[in-house]
This record gives structure tokens, C-alpha cells and sequence, in this order.
């Protein structure tokens, strides 16, 4: 089954491959679009069958193959309750990306394969339970985007910001792998499998050596997800590439970073993770204050949606490093947030992935995502205003919507772990509101203004039917989840429980 | 002594081909000498199945000082593949030239030197089987008479003259501190006396220097390295794959089979002097790589900084029992990925002759989709991006660094691996290019390169068959050790 879930897209792909690149190009998009489809139901299958299906080790749907053993490495998957609400994510997000791209015309044959290679490894990676699986899925991620950005980004500059993003997340890569090996040295027999390491917990004792895989771990999430330092890729990476692209690198990609920490670093270093739990929550703070900050002091669009997927992952990283301060306290208050850093994720992949398919919309229309370029759209393009407003709204954490389910969970349970910096964290939720409120009331109101093309101006479209029905969905599910999170709230609580117990271990 | 020379049937047929086709080429006019290329390709093969038969036997020694253990038959293989790789790859360059048989005769010679250089287990007789591994290459490399590949045939045999020197020097004063030249006897030699005190171990330790630098030569490692780069730009593309290649398999084995055999570390730190070369091939590799316009003298010093991963293993033989399979898994990985990069080099072409620079390669993608996609294939691989072989070369690689107490070089190897992404990233990113310069039009002016091209996608998809199927691979090997 979750085989089947992650190959369909490649295999897709590969018999996409073998046609010829001059068939119209609706017909690989439309392609593309079934299969993200069919897919998607595979997942929601598996959603509605859960119960049903109990694997041994708490995992469902396990599959397990040999494939390396005398490496200890397996080809190994299963999904739970922390895995599972991503992989719905992930699926919707690729649906939501292939109706979207119905307007693309460049070399979509490519495209359309490199999207859909792209939704296997993004899949893969969120039921992988193996460690190299996992790395594999990882790096493949980031070879992709590299080529999703040099190739569909904007322009010449695309390239070298393709490069940076491929190099700097690539030693991301390359130090978790260094964590990965310690990890399978210390446990006897040597394996890289994540349900044995489980069970035998090889590092339960803490110490320097697991301290040094918890960083190497750590540097290597940290980088992917990204916190402050080491967030410097994601600007750029965003603004030059295409708006799929960033919906995807914003809504996956940086998932596979704070999922790791969730599904490796927290239940594999239970003891240094308590240790270290205080640094991950102020540098989660630094984040959050950081990145809404910086967010609120930019011109362009895209670049501030960016640097607020920065604020909002450091809100993750405030929850899981109060579950590890938590471990020996309050059962309820680190359950809560965990559950809560796990709802953001989702919350911010359907809300960001929106946010950037709409700045997308403006794009394709006045090629540039310069604040001081545009002025009064509310008038002349309602839906997308409408729409673009619903977005912003979300993302600030507005009641009603998931990101405030999320934040709010995560600043309950976070905050007898550490009063003062979770106040701190609490402001950067005012500092988005400000900048998200500042970005409308910019681009909406006032005097109607918008880039002319050279000479005549041009008429500006408002949002076509294929881009509301990417976008719309998207908001839908997260006003959804905002206002009966239950549905999604049953899977989360008891696997967030899982989580901390193996914290505390 | 056992003398059987059935125990030599992979090492014959390569002699044998050689010989018999330098016979037949002598007479065969210049349009039927691909007969030559195809007896070569078939000791190749004879070899391959000779080497699977026989792999499981039990570990011996025949004619006093060649070894033919697992290690040794892991070596033919990879060495027999990896010829026959590059007989696919030179037959467009060589097919149809005056010299045409010699170029297979010297590849044959070459790789025999090779296979033989991984299993002496004496100091003499390793000494003759580098010169048996240098000689026919100082010859290919300046097959092609041009002006470049004469001059880099000239810095091929001066440094390996120097090499050479080096090395009989070494082995002498191994001889003069362990007595003997035998790899077992000269252990317990050098160990008896550094247990009673009279042992000379800076002699040893000079010695063994001066034999592991001439063996650095045949690899390309640091410090002598200086080869690399000129031999590499100035032949043609597949010449330069073999020489960076099959010559590299022996050398490595050969100094682990040293390390292992015949010194024991705790009279000489060897780990720590192997380790050091390791650390300066790969880095001074990889910073020489960064800015250079010629494709094949970035995979020049590409080739530098990968000898300098896999000599991480041999700097950790003596203290983890994974050293060994991640050498020779390093190796095959290396060896069949390398040759697809120099076969996509050789298989492209310009209006003027072959492409030779990055911007050669701009819009490849879009003109010969199959080639580009091979390079990409072969050019990650190099990078070590999994799921292609050099990945789980490199996962062993660094778990055997990490478990033999050398993690400040497997962090340094991580660090170099990012770098080298750098480069190689400069060459793929033009393949992609849809505006191509002036200077390089897109049309392939009808040299259809097919058995270059064929190569370049038989090593790309060996990468990634080898790296899924990883198992089959490994299983052979870890029984190497």
C-alpha cells in the first residue's frame, strides 16, 4: 500500500518519460494532475483503514524488505499518527501544485516528470523507517529542487541561487548522515533501522558521543528546516524560484527538517535530547522573533513569506524542545506541545503552500513581487484579494483557522516549560500580524497601481479558474482544520504521547 | 612452493590477449584490427568468468609471492570490468588509426599490471608489477603523437621514473630494517625487533614513505599527484579515464594489502601517515578543481580528491574490520562511475574535434538527452548522492573512518564532499542552458560516437543498478576481508 502510494508518481513518470516531448503539454499536466489525484485518495484510503491495521510495532502499513543487510540498511515503511497528517499534506500540496501548473509552458514535459520524481521522494521520506531510506529520500529532495529552481526560476540569477540552496543544504545533508553513522555504530548489532534503534535505544545513556550525534543530527535538520543560523538559503531560494516550486519547498521540503526531529532526534537521543532541549527551544525562539522581524522590514512579497516560514518553523522547534524540558513534568502540557508543533506543520504546508501560489498569481501578472509595485488590487481583482486576505489571516494565526489551533497548543504546553522565553516567542505571533496586515493594506488599498508592461498598460486578471482551484482547497483544509481539528487532532495526540514517552526513556 | 599457473588463468588471458593481438595486429591491415579490440574484450570476459569460478576457493599463494585471496579476486574483477568499460569507450577514438592494435596491447598490459600490483605480497615483486603498470601506460598516454599527449606522456614517465626511484629506495630500506622482502616475514621481523629493542624505526618508517609515495603515483594521491591534471587534459578523453582508473585499483589495494600485511602500525603509525595523505589528496584535489574551464582536467583533479576517500579507508585497515570492503566497494563504485564521466567526455563532440571545455557542453541536454542524463547520473554519482554505488561507497567509507577512531577525517571528507559538489554542479549546469554560446553550435557534426555513448549509459545505469542492488556488491566483498 504506502509502496504503492510513493512509486505511483515515479512510475508515472516513467512511462510519461518514454512519450515524446512534443504531445500538447495539457496532456502531461493533466497526467500529472490523476496521479497526484489517485494518489491522494491512496492516502485518504489509508486514513480511513487505519485503525484497522496494526502493525507490530505501532507502525501500520509496515513493509519491510531486505536490501542491504549486511549494513543493517532495509528497505523499510510504515506510517503513524506523526507521519500520516504529512503525507495527506504532501499529497494535497502536489495536487494543489499540478492544477496550478495547467498555466505553465516551459518545457513542461520536464517539468511535469521532475514534479512528479519530486512527489515519490517528498512521500518517501515522510514513511521511510529506515535511516539511509530516509537520507536517500532526503538528498534526492535537494537534487530535485536544485533543478526545479535552475531550471523554471526566474532568469539567469536563478542559477547561482539554485547553487547555494544545493550546496548549503546539501552539508545539511551530508552532517546528518555523519549523525546517521554514529547512530548505527552505537547500537549492537550495527543497524540503521528506525523501529530496532527504538527498541534497543542504544543511547539511552546520554553523554559526549551521543551529544555528538544529537548535533550532527541537529545541524543537519536545522539546515533543512531552516532555523536561525542557518536560514540563510531560504530568501533567495524562494524568491527566484517558480511559485510551485516554493509552494513545495516551503510546504514539504522544510517539513522533512522538523519531521526528522520528531521522528530521529527525539526518540532516538531521548537522553541528550532533554539535555539539550533548552537550546532547542531559544534557538525555536530566535526563530520565531527573528524571522517576523526580518519578515516585517522586507519590499518584496515572496522574500517576506519567506523569512515568515522561518518564524513559523521556529515555533515548531519551540514545541518539541519544551516537550524534552517537559519530560520529567507535566504529562499534559509536553503532549500539548507536541501535538501542537505536529498541527503546525501541516498547518503551515497548506497555509504557506497558498501563500505562495498566490504570490505566484502576481507574478505571472506583473513580473515582479515588489511591494512598491502594486497598489488597490482589492478593486480590480476581488478574488484574488479575497482569497490573499483569507491566506494572510491564517498564517497569523487568527482563530478559526489551523495555525492558530497550532500556535496556540504549542504556547499552552510550551509555556510551564519556560515562562520567559515562550513570552518572548508569543510576540513574534503580534509582529506577524503587523506585517501581514501592513502587506494587505499595501498591496489592496489605496490607489489603484499595478507594473505596466512596456508601453500600453495591460488589463490585470484577476485569479483564473485553474489557480482557484489550487488555491482554494488549500484554505479550505485549513479553516477545517481551524474549526474541527478533531479529525486530525485524534491521529496527532496519542502518536505526539508515543513521542514523549520515548523522550522520556 | 605451489607453481600452478591455473591459479592464473584471469592474469593469462589478459597476457595472453596482449600477446597474441600485438602477433595478429602485426599482420592484419588497418580497417580489420577491431579483431584486436574484440580479443581484448573477450580476455576480459574469459578473466571475469575464470575470477567468478574460482572466488570462493580457499586463500593461496602461488609462485612464492602472488597472493590469490579474495582481496585479489575482488580486484580482477574490478579491474576486468572496468577494462572492458574502457575498451567500449576508446573504440571510436582508436577505431580506424595507424597505431590502433598498439592501443590495445598497451591497455592489456596495463591492466595486467594492475591486477598483479593488488596481489604481490612481496616488496620485489611489487616493484616489477608497478613498473609492469606504469611502462604500457607512459606508452598509451602519448599514443594519440599529438603535441599535448606527447607532453604528457614526457610528465607521465619523468614522474614516474621519480616514483620509481622512490619506491626501490623505500623497498631497500625496508629491507635493511626487516631483512627480508616477504610481506609476512618482514612483519614479524619488524615486530620481533621492535620487541627487543633493536629496531631502527625511522629506517622503516622512511622506507615505507619512499614505497607508498612511488604506489601514490599509480594512484594519483598526494604527493604524487602533479601527473593527474596534465596527463588527464592532454590525451584523449578515454586514454585519461584509464590511466585516472584502472592503474588506481591496483595502487590502493596493493597499499592496503602493504599496510595490512606487512607493517604493523604499532611499530610504525602508518594510520596517521595514511590518514594525512588521504586529508591532502582530497583537499588539495578538490580546491585545485574548483575554477577550471577543461572538463577533463577537472575530472583530473576530481580523480585527486577521490583517491583521497578511498585511502581514508586504508589509513583505518588495521582497526575496523570494514576497512577492507569499503577500500574495494569505494573502488568498484569509483572505477565504473569515473569511466562514464571520461566516456560522456569522449563521446561528446564540437565541430572542431572533441569537446573539451565546460562550454562545449552547453544545451547538451537538449541535443543528445541520453548523453546528458548519463553525465548527470555519472557526475552525482562522483558527488556520492544515493542511491548511485559511490554513495554507499562513501556510507562505508565514513562509517569505517568513524568506527576506527577517525572521525576528524570522515568531517573533513563531508566538508570536501560539499566542496566538490561545487564543480561539478559547473559542469552540469550548462548542460541545461537553452541559449548556446556562438562558439559551440549545436549541431553533432555526424561523428556518431555510439560505443563511447554506449559506455557513458552502461556505466550510468551500472551506478545505479550497483548502488540499489548495493547487497550483491557488498556480500562479495565483505567475503574479501
Amino acid at each position: 500500500m504506502l509502496s504503492l502510494i510513493v512509486f505511483l508518481p515515479a512510475v508515472a513518470a516513467a512511462l510519461l518519460g518514454a512519450l515524446p516531448g512534443r504531445l500538447p503539454a495539457r496532456m502531461f499536466i493533466g497526467t500529472w494532475i490523476a496521479v497526484a489525484l489517485a494518489d491522494l485518495a491512496l492516502i485518504v484510503t489509508a486514513w480511513a483503514r487505519l485503525p484497522a491495521a496494526t502493525g507490530p510495532s505501532g507502525y501500520q502499513f509496515e513493509e519491510r524488505l531486505a536490501w542491504i543487510p549486511s549494513a543493517g540498511i532495509s528497505y523499510h515503511l510504515g506510517v503513524d499518527g506523526l507521519s500520516l497528517p504529512l503525507l495527506a499534506m504532501t499529497g494535497v500540496l502536489f495536487l494543489a501544485c499540478a492544477v496550478f501548473a495547467l498555466r505553465e509552458t516551459r518545457r513542461v514535459k520536464a517539468y511535469v516528470l521532475l514534479f512528479l520524481a519530486l512527489q515519490t521522494v517528498c512521500l518517501g521520506l515522510f514513511v521511510a523507517l529506515d535511516l539511509i531510506l530516509f537520507f536517500l529520500f532526503f538528498d534526492l529532495s535537494i537534487v530535485l529542487m536544485y533543478f526545479v529552481i535552475a531550471g523554471w526560476g526566474h532568469g539567469e540569477r536563478a542559477r547561482a541561487t539554485a547553487l547555494k540552496f544545493f550546496l548549503y543544504t546539501f552539508l545539511g545533508s551530508l552532517a546528518l548522515l555523519l549523525g546517521f553513522i554514529l547512530l548505527f555504530l552505537a547500537a549492537r548489532p550495527h543497524t540503521f533501522d528506525i523501529v530496532e534503534l527504538t527498541a534497543a535505544n542504544p543511547l539511552v545513556a546520554g553523554g559526549p558521543y551521543a551529544g555528538l550525534a544529537l548535533l550532527a543530527i541537529g545541524v543537519g535538520l536545522a539546515v533543512k528546516t531552516p532555523t536561525v543560523p542557518f536560514h540563510t538559503w531560504l530568501p533567495p531560494a524562494h524568491t527566484e524560484a517558480p511559485a510551485t516550486g516554493s509552494a513545495i519547498l516551503a510546504g514539504v521540503l522544510l517539513k522533512m527538517g522538523t519531521y526528522g526531529f520528531v521522528r530521529i532526534a527525539m526518540p532516538l537521543l531521548p537522553a541528550s535530547w532533554r539535555q539539550y532541549a533548552l537550546v532547542v527551544l531559544l534557538i525555536g525562539v530566535v526563530s520565531v522573533v527573528y524571522g517576523a522581524l526580518v519578515a516585517l522590514a522586507q519590499t518584496n512579497l515572496k522574500r517576506m513569506i519567506a523569512y515568515t516560514s522561518v518564524n513559523h518553523m521556529g515555533y515548531v522547534l519551540v514545541g518539541v524542545g519544551a516537550a524534552g524540558l517537559l519530560a520529567a513534568g507535566d504529562v499534559q502540557a509536553r503532549t500539548l506541545a507536541t501535538t501542537g508543533a505536529l498541527v503546525q506543520m501541516v498547518s503551515h504546508g497548506l497555509i504557506t503552500g497558498a501563500l505562495f501560489l498566490l504570490a505566484g498569481v502576481l507574478y505571472d501578472r506583473g513580473r515582479t513581487y515588489d511591494f512598491a509595485a502594486w497598489s488597490g488590487l482589492a478593486a480590480r481583482t476581488p478574488r484574488f484579494a479575497a482569497l490573499f486576505a483569507i491566506a494572510a489571516f491564517a498564517s497569523l494565526g487568527l482563530p478559526g483557522f489551523s495555525g492558530f489551533i497550532a500556535e496556540f497548543q504549542i504556547f499552552t504546553g510550551s509555556l510551564p516549560a519556560a515562562p520567559v522565553p515562550v513570552a518572548i516567542a508569543v510576540t513574534g505571533i503580534l509582529i506577524t500580524a503587523a506585517l501581514f496586515l501592513v502587506a494587505l493594506q499595501r498591496l489592496f488599498l489605496g490607489p489603484w497601481r499595478a507594473p505596466d508592461a512596456p508601453g500600453a498598460p495591460r488589463p490585470l486578471a484577476d485569479l483564473r479558474p485553474s489557480e482557484l482551484v489550487a488555491i482554494a482547497p488549500l484554505l479550505a483544509l485549513a479553516t477545517l482544520i481551524g474549526l474541527a481539528p478533531r479529525f486530525l487532532l485524534d491521529l496527532v495526540e496519542p502518536a505526539a504521547a508515543a513521542v514523549n514517552a520515548l523522550v522520556t526513556r | 612452493m605451489n607453481e600452478d599457473p591455473g591459479a592464473l588463468v584471469p592474469e593469462l588471458a589478459l597476457l595472453g590477449a596482449a600477446v597474441l593481438g600485438l602477433l595478429t595486429g602485426s599482420w592484419l591491415p588497418r580497417h580489420r584490427q577491431w579483431i584486436v579490440a574484440a580479443l581484448a574484450a573477450l580476455a576480459c570476459v574469459a578473466g571475469i568468468i575464470a575470477t567468478a569460478v574460482v572466488y570462493t576457493r580457499p586463500t593461496e599463494t602461488v609462485f612464492g609471492s602472488y597472493a590469490i585471496d579474495p582481496i585479489t579476486n575482488a580486484t580482477r574483477l574490478i579491474v576486468l570490468v572496468a577494462t572492458l568499460l574502457a575498451v567500449c569507450a576508446s573504440v571510436d577514438a582508436a577505431r580506424g588509426q595507424r597505431r590502433e592494435t598498439e592501443y590495445w596491447v598497451l591497455l592489456l598490459l596495463g591492466a595486467l599490471g594492475a591486477v598483479l600490483m593488488a596481489g604481490a605480497t612481496d616488496l620485489l615483486l611489487l616493484f616489477a608489477t608497478f613498473l609492469l603498470a606504469s611502462i604500457p601506460l607512459y606508452a598509451l598516454v602519448g599514443w594519440s603523437a599529438t603535441s599535448p599527449g606527447t607532453e604528457a606522456a614526457m610528465k607521465y614517465y619523468l614522474s614516474g621514473a621519480f616514483a620509481g626511484v622512490a619506491m626501490i629506495s623505500g623497498a631497500t630500506l625496508l629491507y635493511a630494517a626487516g631483512h627480508v622482502t616477504a610481506y609476512a616475514d618482514l612483519r614479524e621481523n619488524l615486530t620481533t625487533a621492535a620487541a627487543d629493542g633493536r629496531s631502527l624505526p625511522a629506517l622503516a618508517a622512511v622506507g615505507l614513505v619512499a614505497v607508498l609515495a612511488g604506489l601514490a603515483f599509480k594512484a594519483g594521491a598526494v604527493p604524487a599527484q602533479f601527473w593527474v591534471p596534465d596527463v588527464s587534459d592532454g590525451t584523449p578523453a578515454p586514454v585519461a579515464g584509464i590511466v585516472t582508473t584502472i592503474p588506481k585499483i591496483g595502487a590502493l589495494v596493493a597499499i592496503y594489502r602493504l599496510l595490512t600485511q606487512a607493517i604493523p602500525a604499532q611499530v610504525i603509525n602508518w594510520p596517521l601517515i595514511v590518514a594525512i595523505l588521504a586529508a591532502a589528496s582530497m583537499t588539495l584535489g578538490n580546491l585545485a578543481a574548483f575554477f577550471q574551464t577543461s572538463v577533463q582536467r577537472l575530472l583530473g583533479y576530481s580523480a585527486i580528491s577521490q583517491v583521497g576517500y578511498v585511502l581514508m579507508a586504508a589509513a583505518v585497515a588495521a582497526r575496523t574490520p570494514q576497512a577492507g570492503p569499503a577500500l574495494l566497494l569505494y573502488l568498484a563504485a569509483y572505477a565504473i562511475t569515473n569511466l562514464g564521466a571520461f566516456a560522456v567526455a569522449a563521446a561528446v563532440t564540437t565541430p572542431d574535434g572533441p569537446a573539451r571545455t565546460l562550454d562545449d557542453y552547453r544545451g547538451l541536454a537538449r541535443r543528445r538527452p541520453v548523453l546528458a542524463g548519463a553525465l548527470v547520473v555519472c557526475l552525482l554519482g562522483l558527488v556520492g548522492t544515493p542511491p548511485t554505488a559511490v554513495f554507499f561507497g562513501k556510507l562505508a567509507v565514513f562509517t569505517a573512518a568513524i568506527d576506527g577512531a577517525m572521525a576528524w577525517l570522515a568531517v573533513l571528507a563531508i566538508v570536501n564532499t560539499v566542496a566538490s559538489l561545487f564543480y561539478y554542479l559547473r559542469w552540469i549546469a550548462p548542460l541545461f542552458t537553452t541559449a548556446p554560446s556562438p562558439a559551440s553550435p549545436l549541431e553533432n557534426h555526424g561523428l556518431g560516437r555510439h560505443w563511447a555513448t554506449g559506455a557513458a549509459v552502461a556505466a550510468a545505469l551500472a551506478t545505479v543498478i550497483i548502488g540499489v542492488g548495493a547487497q550483491a556488491l557488498w556480500g562479495l566483498l565483505t567475503t574479501a576481508s
